[in-house]
């Protein structure tokens, strides 16, 4: 299939950035939308320009690297996917594409498609984590037995890979979705137990201080999360939050 | 040839890691403040390191090319992690674990090493369930097991088929605790392109930062490579994109010996390759082999039928399909090892049995497995003769439980129902056991230079057993290398800070800016990935799943000329000081032009077949095992370790011969 491309180009964090049209020829349905910008790549390298700079890493729907907003849709049309995993076979001959970067004032364009999301990483460091050390003293493994629902529940939100769609997609750049997901995987699991409060209380602090958003209830973070992590870890979440800010020690 | 000294402590097995954590050199706590530590990569054993590193109180600087640590490509590991816990009491323990490395690894990795792994590896499950991993449990709450390939027991724990994602986030997370108390100082999008020698001793790195193209210098007192394996060097593969040998290749070319860099493990179940443009190949987890059968039409008439969509592969009957794993190894069956699985298919494939347009791809099929379930679901919902659709339903809800993101993850990409019709699957390259040669205390032969994880050569012999990478990425990471490394340490307490602006700082800066300035100059004609690509075919063809004299020799020419031609004609766009991907991968593409040159060389040295290395020369000519490879033992039980002399062509062997003590050297069998 021919299709017309109309692709975000910004040169660096500075440059205001702007849409540029280009062809690609001969794309397959097997082919992935990263197959297909690898070919748009060749193309411009051979004559001469500058290819377009993407983030990408692992190529099947796990690192999380990926983004691309495409036509107006985290991650594109299909659901469930990364931009890694969709295929051509979604879309038709003649068509045109609208490939963007992610867009939040929390996460800045480097280059071209590619953001900066090191705000992610901010918020895991204030409080996603277990503070206990890897001395390898630690009591065996099956000494805590852990409700069966619980252990999935705590897999199920576990599974985000961070890419920024949740963010990306909703109107209010939230990064509720992807916070939530983080304190909830604790909140079931008995290690969480000990800092359960003061974590849902820091990491909601540094994701307002990154100039995140607040959620209210669009949904559409869920319908584009590449992992289906449902809206209800946001309830999990606003539950946890209130319960340890009128229950705090402190 | 000199022999090498793998320092393996003296003693009875069992007790060496014992004796040697209790004679070994301790840093005091005061003392470790004012010691820096680099740690190159953040996957399972770069992060891991990062983090115990940290905690124990030294100062870490921890350097990653990917936008965050999480993203390393430990992550997209799926089956699971082994350890010997026993908790289903079918008779593990540390020593079977041990054998079965030993013997999986077809009798090629350091003894003293895999015992210490097995000893820790049950540590590794207590600590990740400390940390908060979320591991698959049974109703008890317990921990859940499956089995894996080349084992007779069940000791693999798992998350889904997202157990390295897991694990990895638990890596991170102990890690992000240290940078929060600023233990460890993070360099997102950095790539390590130079190591710093100040009189023998590795003192630091030069790193490009990806986004401004700056070169920086950073100074340390010891530096811990955990960049991962090479397996990009064939361009197709189950690696990341971006995914590089570029770490490991410059410390081998500062004096850092290359161990055995042949041995490639060749993944059984893959997705087959679609056509010419793709990038990479997506593994699926070889714990599908758990449920799925493999087989190929017996019939060649219905092969063709296949191929041009005339007939279905649920058509066939039972009669007419050849389960060949389950027909040439009856006690293993569909659970063989990976290089065994992979060497059946390809075999099964050249024969033209192959059931996909390319006539590569076999089929790995779940519909007994849901009859299995499905009735074994029935009768504990107490349904009395339960139909056709309800047994269908109930099975493929467990296979849902058990598979669902790698059946989604499959019906992505491929576009077709695994429930409804069999997978299609072939070999791909997966995993490098070769790698940096490192001694007992993981030490290169670089003085204050280790190498940790998959980009060390140490645990797994010539062939990895499923669910080991994780192991041994985490024990090196949190368990073996935090007390290693202070044996080396202990004499630099007094050394004081080491000055970034010595002349040999200054000296490998110059280096590295040199040759990113002729790689701009080149100005030719051929994109980075056309170079790449070129590569790949060569060692698909000559030196993948089947090696013999004459194409290593091919192999090593054309590479050399494929270098030869990169460093004259490539193209690189934009410019050095700016975000450039292309600039990136060149200087990857490179190392990976001298690196196949060397893994030729390797590969034909080694007149044996061993593990994932198999030489056409070195087959059983009669007997049972007709066919199977031929190990030789008399002249080949050493590690090959190769030093770095100019061209790859011109690396010296140095050997260190393998003991076995412990084990006695059997051919394997999985009959």
């Amino acid at each position: 299939m021919d299709l017309t491309l109309k692709v975000w180009r910004q040169k660096n964090r500075e440059d205001k950035g702007g849409l540029e049209t280009y062809k690609v020829t001969g794309i397959l349905g097997h082919y992935s939308f990263l197959e297909m910008l690898d070919v748009m790549n060749e193309q411009l390298i051979t004559q001469g320009k500058d290819p377009v700079a993407f983030d990408h890493d692992c190529r099947e729907g796990i690192c999380g690297t990926c983004s691309l907003y495409i036509n107006g849709e985290a991650h594109g049309p299909d659901r469930k996917v990364t931009t890694c995993q969709l295929h051509m076979r979604m879309f038709n001959d003649g068509e045109t594409i609208y490939i963007e970067p992610w867009r939040s004032a929390a996460m800045p364009v480097i280059k071209d498609l590619i953001v900066d999301r090191s705000s992610f990483d901010r918020i895991q460091q204030s409080g996603g984590f277990v503070s206990v050390n890897t001395s390898g003293n630690t009591q065996d493994a099956n000494a805590l037995p852990i409700p069966k629902m619980n252990a999935d529940k705590a897999f199920d939100v576990a599974a985000c890979i961070g890419c920024g769609a949740c963010v990306a997609t909703c109107k209010n750049s939230s990064a509720m979705l992807f916070v939530a997901a983080k304190v909830s995987q604790y909140a079931y699991l008995p290690q969480g137990q000990v800092e359960r409060k003061q974590r849902v209380l820091n990491m909601v602090e540094q994701m307002d201080k990154e100039g995140f958003g607040n959620c209210t209830n669009t949904g559409a973070c869920e319908i584009e999360c590449p992992k289906g992590i449902s809206i209800e870890y946001i309830a999990k979440m606003n539950r946890e939050y209130l319960s340890a800010s009128i229950s705090s020690e402190e | 040839m000199s022999v090498l000294d793998s320092k393996i402590p003296d003693g009875p097995l069992k007790d060496k890691w014992t004796n040697h954590k209790n004679h070994i050199n301790l840093v005091n706590p005061a003392n470790k403040r004012n010691i820096d530590i680099i740690v190159v990569g953040t996957g399972l054993a770069g992060g891991s390191a990062a983090a115990s590193l940290a905690e124990m109180g030294y100062n870490v600087k921890s350097f990653c090319y990917q936008d965050s640590p999480r993203r390393a490509h430990s992550i997209a590991a799926q089956g699971g992690i082994n350890a010997a816990k026993n908790y289903q009491n079918d008779g593990d323990s540390v020593y079977r674990l041990f054998y079965d490395t030993v013997k999986g690894g077809d009798y090629r990795s350091r003894e003293a090493n895999v015992h210490r792994l097995s000893e820790v590896s049950g540590n590794i499950i207590d600590q990740c369930v400390a940390q908060g991993v979320p591991f698959g449990r049974d109703y008890g709450g317990l921990l859940d097991n499956r089995s894996f390939g080349g084992v007779l027991v069940s000791r693999t724990f798992y998350a889904k088929g997202q157990t390295g994602q897991q694990l990895l986030l638990g890596a991170y997370s102990a890690l992000n605790r240290q940078i929060a108390k600023g233990k460890v100082t993070m360099y997102n999008r950095h790539e390590m392109v130079e190591l710093v020698k100040v009189e023998g001793k590795a003192r630091g790195i030069i790193a490009r930062n990806l986004e401004t193209g700056e070169l920086e210098r950073h100074s340390a007192h010891a530096v811990v490579i955990a960049s991962g394996g090479y397996g990009n060097v064939f361009f197709l593969s189950t690696n990341a994109m971006g995914s590089n040998a570029t770490a490991a290749w410059k410390i081998h070319k500062k004096g850092a010996h290359f161990a055995n860099p042949c041995y490639t493990q060749i993944h059984p179940t893959c997705i087959p390759r679609s056509g010419d443009h793709q990038s990479k190949l997506t593994l699926m987890s070889e714990s599908l082999r758990n449920d799925g059968r493999i087989w190929v039409p017996k019939n060649m008439e219905d092969v063709l039928a296949i191929r041009e969509g005339k007939l279905m592969p649920i058509d066939l009957s039972e009669e007419q399909r050849d389960y060949y794993l389950e027909r040439m190894y009856p006690a293993f069956g569909n659970l063989v090892p990976r290089d065994v699985a992979s060497r059946a298919a390809k075999e099964r494939c050249d024969a033209g049995y192959g059931v996909n347009k390319t006539g590569e791809a076999v089929y790995l099929d779940f519909a007994s497995a849901i009859q299995r379930y499905g009735k074994q679901e029935a009768a504990i919902a107490r349904i009395k003769s339960p139909s056709v659709d309800e047994i269908l339903k109930l099975g493929e809800a467990v296979i849902e439980s058990k598979y669902g993101n790698l059946f989604q993850m499959y019906e992505k990409i491929v576009a077709e129902n695994p429930y409804k019709t069999p997978m299609m699957i072939y070999p791909a390259v997966h995993y490098t056991m070769g790698g940096v040669w490192v001694d007992y205390n993981l030490m290169t032969s670089v003085e204050g230079c280790y190498c940790i994880g998959e980009a060390n050569f140490s645990d797994h012999g010539s062939n990895r057993l499923g669910a080991s990478a994780l192991m041994q990425g985490l024990a090196d990471g949190y368990f073996v290398l935090p007390y290693t490394i202070g044996d080396y340490l202990s004499k630099e307490i007094s050394t004081g800070a080491i000055a970034n602006d010595s002349a040999e700082f200054i000296q490998a800066e110059r280096e590295v800016s040199d040759r990113i300035e002729k790689l701009m100059n080149i100005k030719g004609t051929k994109t980075v990935d056309h170079f790449h690509k070129l590569l790949g075919k060569v060692m698909w063809e000559y030196v993948g799943m089947a090696r013999n004299e004459e194409g290593l020799k091919r192999a090593m020419k054309e590479i050399k000329k494929i270098r030869t031609d990169f460093w004259n004609d490539v193209k690189i766009p934009g410019d050095k000081n700016s975000f450039n991907p292309e600039l990136g991968k060149a200087g990857r593409v490179a190392d990976f032009l001298e690196l196949g040159e060397l893994f030729a060389k390797d590969a034909l040295h080694r007149n044996e077949s061993c593990g994932g290395h198999f030489r056409e020369e070195s087959v059983e000519l009669d007997g049972e095992q007709k066919g199977e490879a031929k190990r030789n033992d008399e002249d080949y039980a050493y590690v090959a370790a190769w030093e770095y002399k100019g061209e790859p062509a011109d690396a010296i062997l140095h050997k260190e011969e393998l003991e076995f003590k412990d084990i006695e050297l059997k051919q394997r069998s999985y009959k």
